[in-house]
């Protein structure tokens, strides 16, 4: 049943009072229960061709990622051919969703993929601290958008959302939403400097509210970054949020995330809490590297029945 | 007082496996029961499963940067602590291998201090290999050509069946001395020695990782090691013929290293063969240096 999106919601985004009444009447977070039944949901058996599955849904969903200062227009290009091809000795293994890059080598990225069904998302708006002005954070995204950039990921002002300054939080996503255009918007919360799982889950409803395409953990770049826990919480928010506007929004977990059985346990609770609408790369994504070579030589282990090693994926 | 210390419960041991650095019971939950020579119960130990010798292979990768890059000197002192804490236990391994293989007191002794020499012995040889099976090829043309020997790399160890202490050093030490790691399947039968070996070499420098002991059936753990991608060699020395056929077959998909099952004699002079099953050689050439007006300047 559609509803028009955040209709419902259109009057708590009016004033600064009223935002902060909004997020704060949230209910509170259970911390205790919440990790328990993330926890629980991480011992679920996934074997063989449910194992199977899983695999290629997971290379299918993940953001192939390199943000380093010491990034070359050949490693992104590396970086590309991997994301398009991921296992050059078994044609069968699925591309992954995108690769991310930082605006500067979005047209590298773009012209490496030559038109194969790879996104290129591109980091914006002073990653990763997030600390400039909103003309600089906007010039940023216009750039990236500019180079082809298909999709966004902007960070949010943590300063000003952990002083209760939401509003200000809000009409920067809205402004850098403007600039993105057709790209997918996705806003990174930085969860590892959000401090309490309360404040995850108002960034959640703000991202939302300010029209994200996503919500993602984190920039991959602090001590803690995604955790079963705080995708469980995002994961909530997306489902009770498409249960009040009707509006889908994707999830995001960045960081930290390197070994198959882990990407299996994410996968386990996007079904299970936000359900398998989910289970696509269009809402569910994992912004990761290393990642994928573990999914890879797990792959291989189900197709040989031998266990595989890191000298037969490649290394980047 | 004699009577506080007749009612005082007895304290089993619990034998673990060592991997890591770490002991853990085995993934699967599953242990078997050892008994001694004449079928008496002695303890439980873990009946390991493909997947331990997995995360056995995981460890032994991750270790092996930093043994095989340590230098030869420092890793012939770590062996050589080894060698010391073995002694400090020694009353320990006599009464494990009496028990493991039905032998007196006195045989038993023999074979722990063999078991221990030999681990000097092979400490000693750390910073020696490289002379030995290294050297200068002489060459037509203005070049050093350096031959040395290089470790090759993570080793599947199927340690002796029969004799299971000095069998066991004599299969583990020569792998780890030249700078391999090592993943060791204890015999099936008397593992206790084994497990308690893992002890040793947690409290003696040795990193986490370098050795890595499994123990349960060898033919269920050595089929996965055999044909695993990222093992390097295989030493089958506990295989029976039949098995040990097997297992060159899966070996030979990623050229692991094999070396054949041989004598079952380990009280004789062990040579070098051991060690350099599992080295590989590396040769680099290496300009003189300027060439003069009037040819060449050495």
């Amino acid at each position: 049943m559609p509803i028009a999106p955040a209709s419902a919601l259109s009057e708590v985004t009016a004033s600064d009072q009223a935002l902060r009444r909004f997020l704060h009447g949230l209910p509170g977070v259970d911390p205790v229960g919440l990790e328990a039944r993330a926890a629980s949901l991480g011992t679920r058996s996934i074997k063989a061709e449910a194992k199977a599955y899983a695999i290629d849904l997971a290379i299918s969903m993940i953001d192939l990622t390199t943000l380093e200062g010491a990034d070359t227009p050949g490693k992104v290009r590396a970086l590309a051919a991997k994301a398009v091809r991921p296992d050059p000795t078994d044609r069968t293994s699925p591309a992954t969703a995108a690769v991310c890059v930082y605006p500067d080598m979005v047209e590298t990225a773009k012209a490496a993929l030559n038109g194969a069904d790879v996104k290129v998302a591109s980091v914006a708006t002073a990653f990763p601290a997030g600390r400039a002005s909103l003309e600089v954070k906007l010039a940023d995204t216009r750039d990236a958008v500019a180079a082809g950039a298909d999709e966004i990921d902007m960070v949010i002002d943590r300063g000003a959302f952990l002083a209760g300054r939401y509003l200000k939080v809000y009409e920067e996503i809205l402004a850098v939403k403007e600039a993105s255009g057709a790209a997918r918007l996705k806003v990174i919360f930085e969860t590892g400097e959000l401090s309490t799982y309360d404040n995850i889950r108002r960034a959640s409803w703000l991202g939302m509210l300010a029209g994200a395409d996503f919500i993602k953990t984190s920039t991959g770049k602090v001590a803690v970054n995604a955790t079963p826990a705080n995708t469980l919480l995002m994961l909530e928010a997306v489902r009770d949020f498409r249960a009040q506007t009707g509006t889908q929004i994707g999830v995001k977990p960045a960081g930290g995330i390197r070994t198959s059985k882990d990407a299996i346990k994410f996968l386990v609770l996007v079904n299970e809490t936000a359900g398998a609408d989910w289970l696509d790369n269009h809402w569910f994504r994992f912004g990761a590297s290393s990642l994928l070579n573990d999914l890879l030589m797990q792959r291989q282990k189900l197709a040989t029945g031998r266990y595989s090693g890191p000298d037969y994926v490649t290394v980047d | 007082m004699s009577t506080v210390e007749q009612n005082r419960l007895s304290v089993f041991k619990t034998y673990k496996l060592y991997v890591g650095g770490k002991f853990p019971r085995s993934e699967s939950g599953r242990v078997y029961e050892v008994t001694d020579s004449k079928g008496k119960w002695l303890a439980n130990a873990p009946l390991s499963s493909r997947k331990d010798a997995r995360d056995a292979v995981v460890a032994a990768r991750k270790a092996f940067g930093g043994w095989s890059g340590a230098t030869a000197y420092n890793r012939g002192q770590i062996l050589y602590r080894v060698a010391e804490m073995l002694e400090g236990r020694r009353e320990q391994f006599v009464r494990e291998v009496a028990e493991a293989e039905g032998l007196s007191k006195s045989k038993a002794s023999a074979q722990v201090d063999a078991a221990i020499d030999r681990w000097v012995w092979y400490a000693g040889w750390t910073d020696k290999i490289a002379q030995v099976m290294g050297g200068a090829n002489p060459v037509a043309g203005p070049f050093f050509n350096l031959s040395t020997p290089e470790p090759t790399g993570v080793v599947a160890v199927l340690a002796p069946q029969e004799s299971s202490f000095l069998g066991l050093v004599s299969v583990i030490a020569p792998v780890i001395a030249t700078g391999n790691t090592a993943v060791v399947i204890a015999g099936e039968k008397n593992p206790l020695p084994a497990l308690s070996l893992g002890e040793v070499l947690a409290t003696s420098d040795l990193p986490g990782g370098v050795v890595n002991i499994l123990s349960g059936r060898t033919g269920e753990i050595a089929a996965p090691l055999a044909a695993h991608q990222d093992v390097n060699g295989i030493d089958l020395t506990g295989a029976g013929d039949e098995l040990a056929k097997e297992l060159e077959i899966a070996a030979a998909d990623n050229l692991k290293r094999v070396l054949r099952p041989g004598s079952a004699e380990y009280t004789a002079d062990p040579g070098t063969h051991r060690m350099t099953a599992f080295l590989e050689t590396k040769t680099v050439w290496h300009p003189t240096g300027a060439l003069g007006a009037s040819g060449s300047s050495y």
